[in-house]
């Protein structure tokens, strides 16, 4: 067992340094971190109007994250596997003695691991409201953490589409709009929509899919088990597609 | 140490290799040579453990690379065509993530990749990415990767295309270090290489093996005795027959 482990893990940790020293050694995490806190800020304080809402929590502030997560995780995710084929790497890296799962779980928590620095880095707004009035910070706390494991559940979309179609620009655009397919889906406009057309029940079984819906609950700081399954098993959903579409690369 | 037996290949209607089969000894250096197009690359990712063959199989060391993967692979280094690399890495990075990739101990990595540097004599470029670095560097680190981990079996695709004289000259006179306690395939398409390089040479063309020898035995079946005209009127056979 623990050789099957062994195995199959191997490579992981080769993977993940490698993958996240690329990030850091181009400007591509510098840049993303920079954007995605810069979008972030603006649709908090001024679409999400975080002073005018006048209680001290963080509402204005996570409801942007499935919407700002959609858009900017594809754009993490997609060099994952693309540029490999596109320098040609991927020839050298399956000639290693390496396992599958350890290659797409290192890629993976190598971009997993970006995101979270990148809400790490949101902690101004976490001391602004500690600063402005007593928030719950337990249920904050919550939240980041539920969001954390929503942003593993976007990206394993991203580098499961970048394996799939070998090219950066494809896979962005595929990846957001299967990421928008699975955002939208909670949206009252969709649901509605939906449960005019086919009923109720398919309208709730819609919405069960639906990252909105999942991160409801965290929002307002309740932990809901059912959310925590949901994310982490959709991740393993995709990060077993993932493997299956970059071994496909075996075949020829 | 190096076992091909019946190997296949097709892509779509694309029969790209069939039926290849040799055993390689330690000690040998084989030129794998043939016409772009032949199947010599496709061959050579089989035997990597990149490509899966449609049927048959290599045994890598004694150990399969259709059913023991892994195993297989470890006793391989592989230069693939045109030496992709991570650009982004410095060589030494490059070969501390090889290193660790092939799960060579923590203790023994920083001398793996000491002694593949000095071996592929990279030393001087080692501060600079892989991506500012020459042609002729670049192959070099591909090579120090395939070296890195002391494998019986090397697989070396074009190892010296689109080098200068002297650099070919110089990874020439590596792989004659080498050559004594490994099994080295070489593909090449400059011929004048071979008689300098290889102790044995096949000549494939659409996928088939069509002479097998010293480079002398091949350059003998040509009327004027050289290598060149042996190739042309191997391959020119072989396209004569299939047509």
């Amino acid at each position: 067992m623990m050789d099957l482990l062994r195995q199959q893990m191997g490579g992981f940790s080769a993977t993940y340094r490698r993958e996240l020293g690329a990030y850091f050694a181009t400007p591509m995490a510098y840049v993303f971190l920079a954007v995605f806190l810069l979008a972030l800020g603006v649709f908090t304080w001024e679409a999400g109007n975080f002073f005018g809402a006048g209680s001290a929590d963080l509402a204005t502030f996570f409801v942007w994250h499935p919407w700002l997560y959609m858009i900017f995780l594809p754009a993490l995710a997609m060099r994952l596997w693309a540029d490999e084929r596109g320098a040609g790497t991927d020839e050298l890296l399956l000639s290693l003695p390496l396992g599958m799962p350890g290659l797409v779980l290192g890629k993976l928590c190598s971009a997993w691991t970006v995101a979270g620095v990148g809400l790490l880095l949101t902690f101004p707004m976490w001391i602004t409201v500690n600063y402005l009035g007593s928030p719950d910070n337990a249920a904050i706390a919550l939240t980041y953490l539920v969001s954390f494991l929503m942003a593993g559940a976007y990206l394993s979309i991203g580098a499961a589409v970048s394996a799939l179609t070998g090219s950066q620009v494809t896979a962005f655009v595929i990846s957001v709009l299967i990421a928008f397919a699975f955002t939208a889906a909670g949206w009252p406009l969709v649901l509605s929509t939906v449960k005019s057309i086919f009923g109720t029940g398919f309208a709730d079984l819609v919405a069960q899919f639906s990252f909105l819906t999942q991160f409801e609950g965290a929002q307002r700081g309740v932990l809901e088990l059912r959310s925590v399954v949901f994310f982490l098993g959709f991740t393993s959903f995709w990060a077993i597609l993932n493997g299956l579409w970059a071994a496909r690369q075996r075949l020829g | 140490m190096l076992d091909i037996r019946n190997l296949e290949k097709s892509f779509g209607a694309k029969r790209a290799v069939q039926g290849v089969s040799f055993t390689l000894a330690k000690g040998t250096v084989l030129g794998f040579l043939g016409p772009n197009g032949a199947g010599k690359s496709t061959t050579m990712r089989m035997i990597a453990g990149v490509l899966e063959p449609d049927s048959g199989d290599a045994l890598i060391n004694g150990k399969s690379i259709v059913s023991n993967r892994r195993d297989a692979q470890a006793a391989l280094g592989y230069l693939p065509e045109g030496a992709p690399l991570y650009e982004d890495m410095t060589p030494p990075e490059f070969l501390n993530f090889m290193a660790a990739a092939r799960r060579i101990e923590r203790g023994k990595r920083k001398d793996a990749v000491e002694r593949a540097i000095a071996d592929a004599r990279i030393t001087t470029v080692s501060g600079q990415r892989i991506g500012a670095l020459s042609k002729g560097y670049r192959r070099r680190v591909g090579l120090a990767g395939a070296i890195l981990h002391d494998p019986p079996v090397l697989l070396l695709d074009e190892p010296t295309d689109g080098l200068d004289p002297n650099q070919k000259r110089a990874v020439r006179a590596l792989i004659a270090r080498m050559a004594p306690n490994k099994a080295i395939l070489i593909s090449t398409h400059t011929l004048t290489e071979v008689p300098a390089m290889c102790t044995r040479a096949i000549v494939v063309d659409r996928g088939r093996i069509v002479a097998d020898g010293t480079p002398e035995e091949l350059s003998r079946k040509s009327d004027d005795g050289s290598l060149e005209s042996a190739f042309m009127r191997l391959t020119d056979q072989a396209e004569a027959n299939s047509a």
